[in-house]
């Protein structure tokens, strides 16, 4: 969807500003999202692609005057009660006011200790064989689905080179919306930086963004 | 984004009975999932502690100062970089879909993520907040060179400035350049000079001690 998430490129938002030996949490809030977000993905009721286009749902204004774990804490909210999991009766009493419904997996503090709460590898055999090789030209598609997808506004439409293929992964843009997993080909694209920003280019920049198969054709 | 938007924090010190909005909803959230059953308190704190303490820069320091002294694993760590962490016991998800950038005097590396805050967990724990702010976000695929400024990094003017923006499950980790005046440090000496910024790319490693 093109939301506000997708950045790349905007003018506007003045300097980057680090800040000299940040703590991993700036509140207890934030650790607290962070580790239901990951608990709750790990029931299986959802996928890490879920829970970004949950995010990226969060409307352009409000998305933009988030923190960050803010933006989480919203898209897991909106994630809990598509669900059914809670309503929002509950979540504005904190209190559990009809019976929970029965989840296929909970996460446990062993499985953490072991896998640190994160779900296992994208990667997947391959259905067919591969469409393009290193050193393919190829043009990004110009697609504007109202659903997930990870290819940014500021690359469509643009011609660049295959610099790798990265195997078969699993497909956010079906995988995201409960329509199964639909592994496809992925690839490391290249673009000049003339090709992105024209005359504004900076000189010798190249950016590349990892394309799924479906993103892609191949250039003459 | 408000990239610095802190003003919602926790109040530290002597006044915490004054709890933000924010927090008195995350604990309405937190306690109605613990009473439903879908989630362990246990498991909560064990991952809170988990990214405040055990996961950080200093595994990816680690690896960096392993491929700066160790020539047959940095081609190794380049060739195939989840077998090269795995061999450090670096494994798991996100190190099966890890990929290490070298850094070298005509090619500088750096790393984004335009669409939201994906990085490289296994290596370098969870993100600092400038990282998942608007202006590194919009500015680093256009405005690469900018950006280095902000950070204080120059690069000369004849490199190229690669910029990767992850934009699926693949985590890059920036190898910067070995400093100069480091022949004689050991690989644990050399891992405290390698900067979380400098395994980005908006960094440089520290200098060596004179």
């Amino acid at each position: 969807m093109n939301g506000a998430h997708d950045m790349g490129g905007m003018h506007g938002f003045g300097p980057v500003t680090p800040e000299a030996d940040e703590p991993v949490f700036h509140a207890d809030w934030e650790g607290r999202v962070l580790a239901l977000d990951l608990a709750m993905r790990a029931t299986g009721e959802w996928n890490g692609d879920a829970a970004r286009f949950a995010r990226e749902s969060e409307p352009p204004a409000s998305y933009l005057s988030k923190s960050y774990y803010q933006i989480w804490l919203a898209g897991l909210e909106r994630l809990l009660l598509e669900h059914g999991l809670v309503s929002d009766a509950e979540l504005a009493s904190g209190r559990s006011l009809t019976p929970a419904r029965p989840l296929a997996r909970r996460l446990g503090a062993e499985a953490v200790a072991r896998d640190r709460g994160r779900a296992g590898t994208s990667r997947r055999d391959a259905p067919r064989s591969a469409r393009f090789a290193v050193g393919d030209r190829v043009r990004t598609r110009n697609l504007n689905p109202h659903t997930h997808t990870r290819l940014p506004r500021y690359v469509r439409g643009r011609a660049g080179s295959v610099v790798s293929v990265r195997g078969c992964h699993v497909f956010p843009d079906s995988s995201a919306h409960g329509h199964g997993e639909d592994p496809q080909w992925l690839y490391t694209v290249a673009f000049d930086g003339a090709e992105l920003w024209g005359p504004d280019a900076q000189r010798a920049t190249t950016v590349s963004v990892d394309a799924f198969e479906p993103y892609l054709e191949p250039l003459g | 984004m408000a990239s610095t938007a802190h003003d919602d924090h926790a109040p530290h010190g002597g006044h915490s009975s004054e709890l933000s909005e924010t927090q008195v909803r995350v604990r309405a959230l937190e306690s109605v999932l613990v009473e439903k059953g879908y989630v362990d308190p246990a498991a909560l704190d064990r991952l809170v502690e988990t990214y405040e303490t055990r996961v950080g820069p200093h595994i990816g320091a680690g690896v960096v100062a392993k491929a700066w002294t160790d020539p047959e694993f940095s081609r190794w760590l380049f060739d195939d970089t989840p077998a090269a962490l795995a061999s450090v016991g670096i494994a798991g998800a996100q190190g099966e879909n890890m990929v290490a950038l070298e850094n070298t005097p005509a090619v500088h590396n750096m790393v984004v993520c335009t669409l939201c805050s994906c990085y490289p967990w296994a290596v370098l724990g969870l993100p600092p907040v400038w990282y998942k702010s608007a202006p590194y976000r919009a500015r680093a695929v256009a405005d690469p060179r900018g950006v280095l400024r902000d950070f204080g990094v120059e690069v000369g003017a004849d490199a190229e400035i690669r910029v990767w923006d992850s934009t699926s499950e693949l985590r890059y980790l920036v190898v910067p350049m070995r400093p100069e005046g480091t022949e004689d440090l050991t690989e644990a000496e050399l891992a405290a000079l390698v900067t979380r910024d400098s395994m980005i790319g908006t960094g440089q490693p520290s200098p060596a001690a004179p």
